[in-house]
């Protein structure tokens, strides 16, 4: 059953003790921004190498693509690891997947086409990998703006509805990168592979058609006790 | 992170600053001058690795190289892996010598030859010329070489010699890159054969002066300055002539991306991105594009050998 993934821990009064789980994955995630930060502020002899703007446009990329395929396995290891509280952190990680992807995007647009809209539109019309890249990140925008408790109480269950969105971009942004690339297509089918395995869980643990309102209303009752 | 030292590729420290590098004969003078050196000072072409040569500045562009460690860093060389650093990380167990190229097909003198017996008649010369990629960047190098036409005329090709095949050695155990079918191995390009016999197109040996490190096709490769890089095959063992247009890798691994010309076009777009501008390898994060010349800017030189081609058709 899907609900069994719900952060089900009852309500505890104010946390007595300080919990390191959420820094510390903070810490981890920005990780891969510090290290280009400091590659492209020539940080202790750190550079981006001798083609910056796209060592910049693939690491943010890269990483958003990443971020955002991890986002999806926070469900599947909660529940197979029995680490409910995992689910605490599932939105950290998918808002930082959305903050690589508007900085790959931004790279994009100012450093990589130099804001140059004549090309930009059509190329986003006429380029299968470039649409597919933006349609993934247009689909992002909503899930990061309702990403806080209060867009979770003011939709309710359609706010679950809504988040399912980021199957279609993530399955785009790997996507994306497959088209990208010119003939070594390994590292874009690990994740695409990835992305099979973590969408074949689901699916199999789809609630059966019986089950379906029941856990509909478990998922809105979910809905209101966000990240307790 | 992998990161293997490479200990036939120069540290940055050892690397001549190329403003220096163009000054030496003024550096040596004045030192000659001076009385700091004698006259016996070995010449710096006998330094193991460094190349004799002549510097061709009429066909040179006038352009500023790009640093040594600009051109040996950043490289594809999908032999060696298809980042753009596996070539100088991962070639460090390539032996580029002894060498031979076997010679083939519609010639009168074939057959295999040391590449130093390859050489011997001609004179090196360097040429500065500015590499177009098809993934639309570029870089400037000072290349060393010889026209590779007057290298093909010894070998006598026939009446019917009219393409150039060229391949790249098959080594999988020395060349990472070889173990998985990112391409059909071993590599291999070709030209027309008065593409070939052009005088731009150049045989080359090495780069600032010295032999061809192996990230960058060592011992021998191919320059053809008005196509796309990927025309210049790298580490070749075989010229082959024929009379029919023979296979090219690109060519093959997707028709519709790379055609057997690559002349570089900045009014035919590659499928999935523009041809129009090209970002100049070694610039800062915020320099602007550079829009594309037609052929590289030998328009005058070569347009003449595809008049009336349909240049969207034979791309």
């Amino acid at each position: 059953m899907a609900t069994s993934a719900a952060p089900a821990s009852p309500r505890r009064p104010a946390t007595r003790r300080f919990r390191f789980d959420k820094p510390v994955a903070f810490l981890v995630l920005a990780l891969p921004l510090l290290w280009l930060a400091g590659r492209t502020l020539s940080v202790g002899g750190l550079s981006l190498g001798p083609n910056p703007v796209e060592a910049l446009l693939h690491g943010l990329g890269s990483w958003g693509l990443r971020l955002l395929l991890i986002t999806l396995c926070v469900r599947p290891a909660a529940v197979l690891l029995r680490q409910p509280r995992l689910m605490r952190l599932r939105r950290m990680v998918g808002l930082w997947a959305f903050s690589y992807l508007v900085l790959h995007f931004t790279t994009w647009l100012v450093l990589d086409r130099e804001l140059d809209f004549g090309s930009i539109v059509p190329d986003i019309a006429k380029r299968p990998f470039i649409t597919v890249g933006f349609t993934a990140f247009l689909l992002l925008i909503p899930l990061a703006v309702t990403s806080t408790d209060r867009w979770m109480r003011r939709l309710g269950r359609r706010w679950h509805t809504l988040h399912r969105a980021i199957y279609v971009a993530a399955l785009l942004g790997c996507l994306h990168f497959l088209w990208l690339v010119k003939a070594d297509w390994r590292e874009p089918a690990i994740y695409l592979a990835l992305y099979a395995v973590l969408m074949g869980w689901r699916w199999q643990k789809r609630p059966s058609r019986a089950s379906r309102p029941a856990a509909a209303a478990a998922v809105s009752v979910r809905a209101v006790q966000p990240d307790s | 992170m992998r990161k293997r030292t490479d200990p036939s590729r120069p540290r940055p420290s050892e690397i001549t600053p190329a403003a220096r590098y163009y000054n030496r004969r003024e550096i040596v003078a004045g030192l000659l001058a001076a009385g700091l050196v004698g006259s016996n000072w070995p010449d710096a072409h006998a330094a193991p690795g460094t190349l004799k040569f002549t510097r061709n500045t009429e066909l040179s562009l006038k352009e500023k190289p790009n640093s040594f460690e600009d051109i040996t860093t950043y490289n594809n060389f999908y032999e060696f892996g298809t980042e753009k650093s596996d070539p100088a990380e991962r070639s460090g167990r390539f032996r580029p010598k002894p060498w031979t190229v076997t010679v083939s097909g519609e010639a009168e003198k074939t057959g295999t030859f040391a590449v130093d017996d390859l050489l011997r008649p001609h004179a090196l010369e360097e040429r500065i010329y500015r590499l177009r990629c098809v993934e639309a960047w570029s870089m400037v190098v000072p290349w060393v070489g010889l026209p590779l036409g007057d290298l093909l005329k010894r070998f006598q090709p026939t009446s019917r010699a009219k393409y150039v095949a060229f391949k790249t050695v098959m080594r999988p155990a020395e060349m990472p890159g070889q173990r998985f079918p990112v391409l059909d191995w071993p590599y291999v390009e070709g030209l027309r054969i008065d593409e070939a016999m052009h005088p731009l197109t150049l045989f080359v040996v090495g780069i600032y002066g010295r032999e061809l490190p192996n990230q960058n096709g060592a011992p021998l490769r191919l320059v053809v300055p008005w196509k796309y890089g990927f025309k210049g095959i790298k580490s070749i063992v075989g010229i082959h002539f024929t009379e029919r247009m023979p296979p090219t890798s690109w060519n093959l691994s997707a028709p519709r991306e790379y055609g057997f010309y690559a002349n570089v076009n900045p009014a035919v777009d590659h499928p999935r991105w523009s041809q129009a501008s090209e970002r100049r390898i070694g610039a800062s994060l915020f320099a602007a594009k550079q829009p594309t010349l037609p052929f590289n800017g030998y328009a005058e030189q070569v347009g003449a050998l595809y008049r009336g081609m349909d240049l969207r058709k034979f791309y």
